[in-house]
């Protein structure tokens, strides 16, 4: 586990530039003495509490997925434990896996794992069910066995499905993952906690806030971009 | 040892139901009136927009840009604006978080209606507010509700997160593990999450009961 930060993060009021002794809106000075040691690894360590999330989360809801899709009375109880899950409030959720994880990146990466089930499942499990029965056909009177349909005609028809799960997925993963600084000291939720104990420091508030709005706009355009390189058939 | 964890946790609900219960109340107020200020915003705008089919792309930025706000950091952000710190920055925060669903699934609820059965109400004479009210609402109605269901929701577990804000509710406990202890934290972990489960139980009747149920075939 990273430590977010070895210096001083908290701006010292007393000894501070005239901007962070006054809690300026917009400290360039404090923002260029603690991006190294403050808002880059933060960010860092979102990104990496994302990936892992999402990562971990596609896997598990494509095989919750497969199952739902080859056995369809599976499906309402994989949906209503994915849906009572995704209800859960997380700063709750986080708390109550303390006890068995402790206050770890483990229990922040369950909790957060759980919240992209539902988003996934739902996405991937509509994208295959959705492919056009003619396709179907095609692909059965072509003598494709069943692996192959699978793999050659209904997984890549429902790309776009999927993709369009991964983007909340992550989008909203980012969202939550600012919450994890309530248990663990990482992510870009970590300065805006220290920030407003610090009697509202706004240019921290500000700073930090601003990244997670920007890394989840940044990461739904990539994935944007991601589902055109994949889907070239689907450009008109 | 984690069954005690649990156990305590059952004992602190038990010791504490007047606190408990005070500070739902808390909850449920701020979660209301957030969620009332943005019915009343985003749902007639929604509804308008989407019987004039117009404002799509509203529509879906309003979608994308909401989940792209961290609420955390929306409830950050407010308590820098003048609103001081206490009820009023966190009700904005959660109202400009409840919009976007709400929005959005009031403007689709209703561009879904089939056009034919628009004209064929405008043919009869309805005028437009009759159109929306009479024919547009009723069949787009199960996604209007489901827009509101998310919000409600949505609303009610990130109140949790206005304690740090200064904001009421029952997040104050769980935030504050240096005055309620563990068992504290774990109890009124447990207590917003059977809000939220209720709440979103008693949502689904709703958005049952509000589709319409199939016309038996003659």
């Amino acid at each position: 586990m990273n430590v977010v930060a070895t210096g001083p993060v908290i701006p010292n009021f007393g000894t501070g530039s005239k901007c962070e002794t006054g809690n300026g809106w917009w400290c360039t000075d404090w923002l260029r003495g603690h991006w190294g040691d403050t808002l880059q690894p933060a960010l860092v360590q979102h990104v990496e509490l994302t990936l892992i999330a999402v990562g971990i989360g596609f896997a598990i809801a494509f095989l919750l997925a497969l199952a739902g899709y080859r056995f369809r009375f599976l499906d309402p109880p994989i949906g209503v434990f994915a849906d009572f899950l995704y209800t859960i409030p997380s700063l709750a959720l986080f708390q109550l896996l303390v006890p068995l994880t402790g206050l770890t990146v483990t229990t922040v990466e369950v909790a957060l794992v759980g919240y992209t089930l539902l988003i996934l499942y739902r996405n991937m499990l509509a994208g295959l069910r959705n492919v056009p029965e003619e396709a179907l056909e095609a692909a059965r009177g072509m003598g494709l066995t069943r692996r192959q349909t699978f793999l050659r005609v209904e997984l890549p028809l429902a790309v776009p499905a999927i993709v369009a799960g991964v983007r909340i997925a992550v989008v909203s993963t980012i969202s939550i993952a600012t919450i994890a600084a309530f248990v663990i000291p990482n992510g870009l939720g970590r300065p805006i906690f220290i920030a407003l104990e610090q009697n509202l420091f706004k240019t921290e508030i500000l700073a930090a806030g601003g990244l997670a709005i920007a890394l989840a706009l940044v990461a739904d355009t990539l994935l944007v971009l991601a589902q055109r390189a994949l889907t070239p058939w689907s450009r008109a | 040892m984690i069954a005690g964890t649990f156990l305590d946790a059952f004992r602190f609900i038990g010791d504490n139901p007047g606190l408990l219960l005070h500070l739902t109340g808390v909850h449920l107020e701020l979660s209301l009136t957030a969620l009332g200020i943005a019915l009343a915003i985003a749902l007639p705008l929604g509804l308008w927009l989407g019987h004039l089919h117009r404002g799509l792309f509203l529509a879906l930025s309003a979608s994308s840009v909401g989940r792209a706000l961290p609420s955390l950091v929306l409830i950050a952000f407010a308590t820098l604006t003048p609103l001081g710190i206490g009820f009023w920055n966190n009700t904005v925060a959660l109202t400009v978080l409840a919009i976007p669903s709400i929005l959005t699934n009031a403007y689709f609820g209703i561009v879904g209606v089939d056009r034919d059965v628009v004209e064929a109400a405008r043919g009869m004479g309805l005028s437009e507010r009759q159109i929306l009210f009479r024919v547009e609402l009723p069949l787009g109605m199960p996604l209007v509700i489901a827009g509101i269901r998310i919000a409600a929701i949505f609303v009610i577990a990130t109140a949790t997160i206005a304690a740090i804000a200064g904001g009421g509710g029952l997040g104050q406990i769980i935030v504050d593990q240096a005055s309620y202890g563990l068992s504290g934290v774990i109890g009124a972990s447990l207590c917003v999450s059977a809000l939220t489960l209720l709440a979103a139980l008693l949502l689904s009747i709703v958005v049952r009961v509000a589709s319409p149920r199939p016309v038996p075939a003659a």
